[in-house]
C-alpha cells in the first residue's frame, strides 16, 4: 500500500549515508592532491603513489600485515566453523555455557585487554615475540566472529537435509562436506573476508604482541598519523578502501547470484 | 557409533581448547601479574612462579604477591580513576548519540522499497570493512584547525576564526559515534525489519496517530536490537584507545588510553595489569547482559 519512502525517511537516509561516506569520500580525494599541505587543492596528481613505492619500510609492512591477515584468516575459519557447529548441533555437552561465553566475550573485550593478557601470555610461556605471536592473537579474536557468523547461517538451514544424509548411512564427516559446507559456504566465505579485514585492521591488539623485526601496516600507519596527516597516507589508505570495496562488492554479487539459483532449483524441484 | 563420538569430541574439543588456551589462561596471568610487583627484570615483574624449582619457591612466591597495585590504581591521588567514570561517561553519551542518529536510518533502511534494501544493507557494512584507522584518520583533516570544516565554516561566514575541534572531547565523540555506526544500525535494522508493517495499518485503521502508533508498536518491537546494538558500541567504546588517542586532547581521560601509557610509556606491567582486571571487573555486567541478548536471539531463531 506504502510507495516509496516518506520525506522523513529518506532525509534520514541521506544524512545518514552522507555522514557514513563524506569522510572516506575527502580522504580519497585530498590523496590525489598535488600540495604537500593536505589542506589546500593545488590540482590533480598521482604523485603520491608513486612515492609509495619507494618506500621500503611502508612495503615491507604491507606484506607481514598480508601474511599475517592470510594465515589467521584461515586457520581462524577451520576453528570458528568448528565452534560453530559445536554451539549449534550438539546440544548441550559439559562446559558449554563457558564455550559460548568465549566465543561471545572477544566480540566486545575492548582490545586493550585482549592485547595485555596475549603478551603476558606469551611471555609467561616464553614463547618469541614476532610474526607468529601476531598471527595467534588475530586467530584467536577472530574466530570468534567466524563463529558468530556462521552459527547465524546454521541456525536458520534445513537440518532434515544432514539428517537424511546420516540416515542413509552416509558418515558424518562425509555428511559436512558433501550437505553442510555447500549450504553454509557464503557464510564460511564471509566470515574467512571478515577476519581477513578485521587482521588486516588491527592496530592495538598486533602492537601489544609484536616483537622486534615484525611491524604490521597498521602500526606503522599509526606512529606517522600521530605527526600528522600526510598525503601519502591518503593514498596508503585509499588503495586499501578500493581494495576492500571491490572485493566486498563481488563477493556480495556472488553470494546473491548462488542465493537466487540456489532458490531457483529449490522451486525447480518443488514444482518437479 | 564409537567412530562418530569421537569426531564430535574432536570438534569441540579444538575451538575449546584453543580459547581456553589463548583467551581464559590469559585472563589468569594478567589477574595473577596484578598481584605482582614491578622489577627490572626480564621478565620486569616477580614474583615468577617457576614450578622446576619446587613446591617451597612457588609458596614463596604466593607469599609475595599483594594489592599494592590496587591501591595505587584506586588512590585519588592517580588519575585512573577518573579515568574510569570519564571514559564511563563518554561511552555513556556516545551509545545516546548512536541510538540518536542510528536509529532514523535503520528505520528508513527498514521502510525502503524491498529491492533496493539489500544495496542499502550493503553500503552500511561496506565502511565497516574498511579500517578502523582510516575512518578515524579522515577525521582529522577535517577537525583540525585548517581543516576542512574550519575551511568550509569560514568561507560561509559563519565562524571567523578556526573552532578549536580537534584535541577535543567532541572529536572524540564524533569519532566514536562515526566509527560504531554500523554495529548500531545493523542490530537495529534486523528487529524493524522483521516487524509486522500490518500492526501500523491496524493502528492507523483504528484512529492511531502515527507517533503514538511509533511508540506503542515500533518501539517496544525493536527494543532487542537498540539492547544489542547499545552493548555492541558501549562495551567495547568504554576500553576505546585509537579515538582519544588521535582526536582527543591531552586532557581527555579514557581508561583505554591509560593502560596504553602505563604500558608502553611508563613501562609498568604490573599496574596495567591491575589497571585491565578493574576495567574487567567494571564491564562484567554489560558482558553477560549481551550474552544473554546475543544466545536469546540465536536461540530464539
Amino acid at each position: 500500500m506504502r510507495k516509496g519512502l516518506s520525506l522523513f525517511n529518506l532525509s534520514s537516509l541521506v544524512l545518514g549515508f552522507t555522514f557514513l561516506y563524506l569522510p572516506i569520500v575527502l580522504l580519497v580525494i585530498y590523496s590525489f592532491n598535488a600540495s604537500r599541505l593536505v589542506t589546500v587543492w593545488a590540482g590533480f596528481s598521482t604523485e603520491w603513489y608513486w612515492k609509495l613505492l619507494e618506500n621500503d619500510q611502508l612495503l615491507d609492512a604491507a606484506w607481514v600485515t598480508l601474511r599475517v591477515a592470510f594465515i589467521s584468516a584461515t586457520v581462524a575459519t577451520v576453528l570458528g566453523t568448528m565452534g560453530a557447529i559445536a554451539l549449534t548441533r550438539y546440544g548441550r555437552f559439559p562446559g558449554r555455557m563457558l564455550f559460548s561465553g568465549m566465543i561471545y566475550a572477544p566480540l566486545v573485550m575492548p582490545e586493550v585487554i585482549t592485547g595485555l593478557s596475549l603478551l603476558l601470555l606469551f611471555v609467561a610461556v616464553n614463547f618469541d615475540r614476532g610474526f607468529w605471536t601476531i598471527t595467534l592473537a588475530h586467530i584467536t579474536f577472530t574466530m570468534c566472529f567466524v563463529s558468530v557468523v556462521v552459527q547465524s547461517r546454521l541456525v536458520t538451514f534445513d537440518r532434515s537435509l544432514e539428517e537424511a544424509a546420516l540416515d542413509l548411512g552416509c558418515p558424518p564427516l562425509k555428511t559436512f562436506f558433501i550437505i553442510t559446507l555447500p549450504i553454509i559456504l557464503p557464510a564460511v566465505v564471509s566470515g574467512w573476508m571478515l577476519a581477513f579485514t578485521l587482521s588486516l585492521d588491527d592496530l592495538v591488539i598486533a602492537s601489544f604482541t609484536t616483537g622486534p623485526g615484525a611491524t604490521t601496516l597498521p602500526m606503522r600507519i599509526y606512529s606517522q598519523v600521530r605527526l600528522g596527516v600526510t598525503p601519502e597516507i591518503n593514498a596508503v589508505c585509499t588503495i586499501l578502501i578500493a581494495i576492500v570495496t571491490v572485493v566486498v562488492v563481488i563477493a556480495s554479487v556472488v553470494t546473491k547470484r548462488q542465493e537466487m539459483e540456489r532458490q531457483r532449483a529449490e522451486r525447480l524441484a518443488a514444482a518437479g | 557409533m564409537a567412530r562418530q563420538t569421537r569426531g564430535r569430541w574432536l570438534v569441540i574439543a579444538v575451538p575449546y581448547l584453543w580459547l581456553l588456551a589463548l583467551f581464559l589462561v590469559p585472563f589468569f596471568i594478567v589477574f595473577k601479574i596484578s598481584l605482582s610487583q614491578d622489577a627490572i627484570a626480564q621478565p620486569p615483574y616477580e614474583p615468577v612462579f617457576d614450578l622446576a624449582a619446587g613446591w617451597e619457591a612457588v609458596r614463596g612466591a604466593l607469599e609475595q604477591l599483594n594489592f599494592d597495585n590496587y591501591s595505587y590504581v584506586l588512590s585519588w591521588d592517580n588519575e585512573f580513576l577518573l579515568a574510569y567514570a570519564s571514559s564511563l561517561k563518554i561511552a555513556a553519551i556516545s551509545t545516546v548519540l548512536l541510538l540518536l542518529v542510528g536509529y532514523p536510518v535503520a528505520y528508513g533502511m527498514a521502510r525502503a522499497p524491498k529491492s533496493i534494501r539489500p544495496t542499502l544493507l550493503m553500503l552500511v557494512i561496506l565502511p565497516f570493512w574498511t579500517s578502523f584507522l582510516i575512518r578515524v584518520y579522515a577525521w582529522i583533516g577535517i577537525l583540525s584547525p585548517e581543516g576542512l570544516l574550519n575551511q568550509l565554516l569560514m568561507a560561509l561566514g559563519v565562524i571567523d576564526e578556526p573552532l578549536e575541534l580537534l584535541a577535543t572531547d567532541t572529536a572524540v565523540y564524533i569519532g566514536i559515534v562515526y566509527s560504531y555506526l554500523p554495529f548500531m544500525i545493523l542490530p537495529l535494522y534486523s528487529a524493524l525489519e522483521k516487524m509486522d508493517e500490518t500492526l501500523l495499518e491496524a493502528a492507523a485503521d483504528l484512529g492511531c496517530p502515527p507517533f503514538a502508533a511509533f511508540w506503542k508498536i515500533t518501539w517496544p518491537l525493536s527494543l532487542p536490537g537498540v539492547f544489542a546494538g547499545c552493548l555492541l558500541c558501549f562495551i567495547p567504546a568504554v576500553g576505546e584507545f585509537v579515538i582519544p588517542d588521535l582526536l582527543g586532547g591531552s586532557d581527555t581521560l579514557m581508561i583505554g588510553k591509560s593502560l596504553w601509557t602505563e604500558f608502553s610509556v611508563n613501562r609498568s606491567w604490573t599496574v596495567s595489569s591491575a589497571v585491565a582486571v578493574l576495567l574487567l571487573l567494571v564491564l562484567v555486567v554489560p558482558i553477560v547482559f549481551y550474552q544473554n541478548v546475543q544466545t536469546r536471539q540465536m536461540e530464539g531463531r
